[in-house]
Parts: structure tokens; C-alpha cells; sequence
């Protein structure tokens, strides 16, 4: 049995264990962020107007998570929370390659000609897993991180209800948003997979009662995904993309970065 | 002044500090104190915040910070807010569940389950015959609704609760 860390401070003391939990800690700061950057370029384009209030509302919500993460990560010591955000290079992000990818073809300021499908099947398979992770996370030995997903867990709630439902209406509803569907899963299980890694010190983490064991975190994953999806989507998505949890990631989140850190790079003090 | 009048005297400014996107209703109607210390002419004030991705959450600090300082016999007021203890819609008070309706905005469900339905009364006529728009609103403490009574929209706090159920065993 693993003895509980109440404090910054006490997992400070422990090297091996505080590495251990910033690297978990990145992954779901640098997810929620990305994905809620990809969310905001969705903003006003969604496919009818109640669906740009939920879909945005979901955005800042998540957001919000993020920079929670940061801040428990500030309190190990891992510097300010808006720089981990915004200073921090390609290489140094955790965040998953999948969840990086491009809302579709054109700019969001000329011709966004944006995928739904994409923005459906990814947000399922995102918030599906970052419940399971949470639920893990709530019995960390990490007391700070229990609390905030104890705490996050209870508003996320109402991002997966809602992107479920997306994904089992479209799924029963005309040919072509099946298929338009069903292309974007098949894409996605080539390429999910390190979103489901726990990266280079998963053993570590697993070892320290800091969340459970990669194979069974990805399992749980699956049942639930399962409860949703066609039955040909049976196995462990693959990771064609690289592994974002080692720090490989794609053009896409340059691209991103360049983006979302225009007004840091012109003024690091900017008050938001 | 002994310490339960000068707690006495924080919690009466506290009912005076709005929540910014919610006019008249206090941060102490929400059920966002959780405790006051006092040490001399200091006074910490511990919050939990209502939604964890909430914007307002500075504001309400600095807020709060401004009124208890007000107080002649407080040097200094310290907030911070914990995550050891988290906020669910049953922490709203009476008099918050008033106010909220003042707003066109009905309070949450009392002893709700999650994962159940639920029904919300219509703020402005308490009829039942209600249909939910939109589970997202405004502000990400909020849901859109319509009365197919008085024909009125109107809003709703989102029942945040404990969630109990067990994924991971």
C-alpha cells in the first residue's frame, strides 16, 4: 500500500515520485489545453447556434481544467503556470499527437472548412478517456490531484454526456453521416493510441498508487467506448502518428502553438 | 470584540459580495465559504469554487479581499481557494435559491440523483410543463430552458453533484 502525499511540498521530497507525477500531470494539462484550442476554433462555425453555446461552453470549461493542471504543476515546482502554457517548445508539450490534429482543410479567418465528424468522434474518444483518468486520478496517492478530479469529474460529466450523444445520433441517423462517421474512427484507431499511453515513467506512476497501470486504464477505456461504438472497434487504437507522451509530435502543433501564443510572445505580462 | 462577533461581522460583508455573472446573489448564498480564520487584524478566507473552469474565479477573489478589508479592525484578508472540499448545487442556501429566481433563473433540484431526470420549474410561473433547450448556457454553471406555460425562457443552475458511480473498482 502506498503512503498518500498530502502536499507539493511532501512529494517534493520523494524525486522519483515527483517526476513520476509531473509527467502525469502534463498529460492532462497539455491534452485539456490543446483540445480546448481545437475547440475554440470551432467558435461560431458549429453546425447550429445551440450547438456553438454547448460546444464553447464545453471549450471554456475545459480550459478552465487546464489551467488547473498547471497550477498544480506550478506548485511542484515546475514554473509559473502561464509560461507552462505558453513558453514551453514543440518537444517539451505531452499532450496527444491525435488531439493536435487540424479541425480540417482552410483557416479559421479564411474558408474553415472544418470537419464535424472529426470534431464528434474525437471529443467522444477524448472525453471518454479523460473520465476513465479522472476516476483513476481520484484515488491517487497525490492528494492535491484526487481533490481536483474529484472536483473536475462532476462538471466533465456534461462534456461526455453531450459527445455521446452526438456520436449515437449521428451513428443511427442518414448513410452519409454514418460513413462520414464511421471514416473518422477508422482514422481515429490508427491513430488514438497515444492518447492512451501513460508515457515513459507509466511504470513509475503506476508504482507510486499515482493512477493504475497503463494496460488496465486502457481497458477500462475500452469497455466503455465499446458500450457506444460498432463492434469492429474491438481492439487498442494504434499510435500511426507518433507518441505524443515522449514529446514526438507533428507540424500541426507548431501550428497551434504559433497561434495561441501571438499576444504572449508580444507581451509576456498581458493580463487576460 | 470577541472572535463569533468579529466572524459575525465577516459573514454579514460576504453577504454583500455579488457573484459577477449573477447579480444580488452572494458568494455566501452559493455556498462558496467554506471557512474564515482570524489571527489578530488578518483574516484568511477559504473559498471552493462552484466550477472548476469558471472564469469569474479571480474576480470573486479580489472581491471578496476588497469587502472583508473594508472591516476598521482587518489589516489584512487573505483568499484562497481549496479543492479538499468540493461545491455541489445543494450548498446553495435559501435565501440564494430566492435571489437566483429574482434572476429568471431557477434554482437546481433538491435531492437529485445523478444520471435521473430531472423537472425544473419555471421561475416566473412555477409551472412544471417546462422543455430544456440547451444543458449548456450562458456561463458553464447554466442550462437554457422554456415554459410552454407562460412562454417564457429562462435558465437553470445545472445540478453539480458527487458522482458515486464506480467505473474504476
Amino acid at each position: 500500500m502506498n503512503k498518500s502525499m498530502e502536499t507539493a511540498e511532501v512529494a517534493k521530497q520523494n524525486r522519483a515520485y515527483a517526476e513520476a507525477l509531473a509527467e502525469l500531470l502534463y498529460q492532462f494539462a497539455d491534452d485539456d489545453f490543446i483540445i480546448s484550442f481545437r475547440g475554440s476554433e470551432w467558435l461560431g462555425l458549429a453546425p447550429f447556434i445551440e450547438e456553438d453555446v454547448a460546444f464553447s461552453s464545453i471549450t471554456q470549461n475545459t480550459m478552465g481544467h487546464a489551467t488547473m493542471f498547471f497550477q498544480l504543476l506550478e506548485e511542484l515546482g515546475e514554473g509559473d503556470a502561464d509560461a507552462l502554457a505558453h513558453a514551453r517548445k514543440v518537444d517539451e508539450r505531452r499532450s496527444s499527437v491525435y488531439l493536435e490534429k487540424m479541425n480540417g482543410d482552410g483557416h479559421y479567418i479564411e474558408e474553415p472548412d472544418y470537419d464535424w465528424a472529426l470534431a464528434v468522434v474525437r471529443n467522444f474518444l477524448y472525453e471518454t478517456m479523460k473520465r476513465v483518468k479522472l476516476q483513476a486520478a481520484m484515488k491517487s496517492t497525490y492528494q492535491p490531484l484526487a481533490n481536483m478530479a474529484t472536483k473536475i469529474i462532476m462538471e466533465q460529466t456534461y462534456h461526455l454526456a453531450h459527445w455521446k450523444l452526438w456520436m449515437e445520433q449521428l451513428l443511427g441517423a442518414t448513410d452519409e453521416a454514418k460513413e462520414k462517421l464511421l471514416s473518422r474512427l477508422d482514422e481515429a484507431w490508427e491513430e488514438f493510441g497515444d492518447a492512451l499511453s501513460l508515457g515513459p515513467k507509466a511504470s513509475d506512476i503506476a508504482k507510486f498508487g499515482i493512477l493504475i497501470e497503463e494496460e488496465t486504464f486502457k481497458q477500462y477505456w475500452l469497455e466503455e467506448v465499446k458500450k457506444t461504438l460498432p463492434a469492429k472497434y474491438a481492439t487498442i487504437p494504434k499510435k500511426s502518428l507518433g507518441n505524443g507522451r515522449e514529446g514526438m509530435h507533428g507540424e500541426d502543433l507548431q501550428q497551434a502553438i504559433n497561434i495561441f501564443t501571438e499576444v504572449y510572445q508580444i507581451d509576456e505580462q498581458a493580463v487576460w | 470584540m470577541t472572535q463569533v462577533k468579529q466572524e459575525e461581522e465577516i459573514l454579514d460583508v460576504l453577504k454583500t459580495v455579488d457573484d459577477p455573472e449573477l447579480t444580488n446573489v452572494s458568494v455566501y448564498d452559493l455556498g462558496m465559504v467554506h471557512s474564515i480564520l482570524i489571527s489578530e487584524k488578518d483574516v484568511y478566507v477559504t473559498m471552493v469554487p462552484t466550477f472548476a473552469g469558471c472564469p469569474a474565479l479571480d474576480f470573486i477573489e479580489r472581491d471578496v479581499k476588497l469587502a472583508v478589508e473594508t472591516l476598521p479592525w482587518v489589516e489584512r484578508c487573505e483568499v484562497t481557494f481549496s479543492f479538499e472540499q468540493q461545491w455541489t448545487t445543494d450548498d446553495i442556501t435559501e435565501q440564494g435559491k430566492i435571489q437566483l429566481k429574482k434572476l429568471g433563473i431557477s434554482p437546481p433540484p433538491e435531492n437529485y440523483t445523478i444520471g435521473t431526470e430531472w423537472t425544473v420549474a419555471c421561475p416566473y410561473c412555477e409551472s412544471n410543463y417546462t422543455s430544456m433547450e440547451n444543458v449548456f448556457g450562458p456561463t458553464a454553471c447554466r442550462s437554457i430552458l422554456y415554459c410552454l406555460d407562460c412562454r417564457n425562457p429562462f435558465e437553470a443552475m445545472k445540478p453539480v453533484l458527487k458522482d458515486t458511480s464506480e467505473l474504476i473498482s
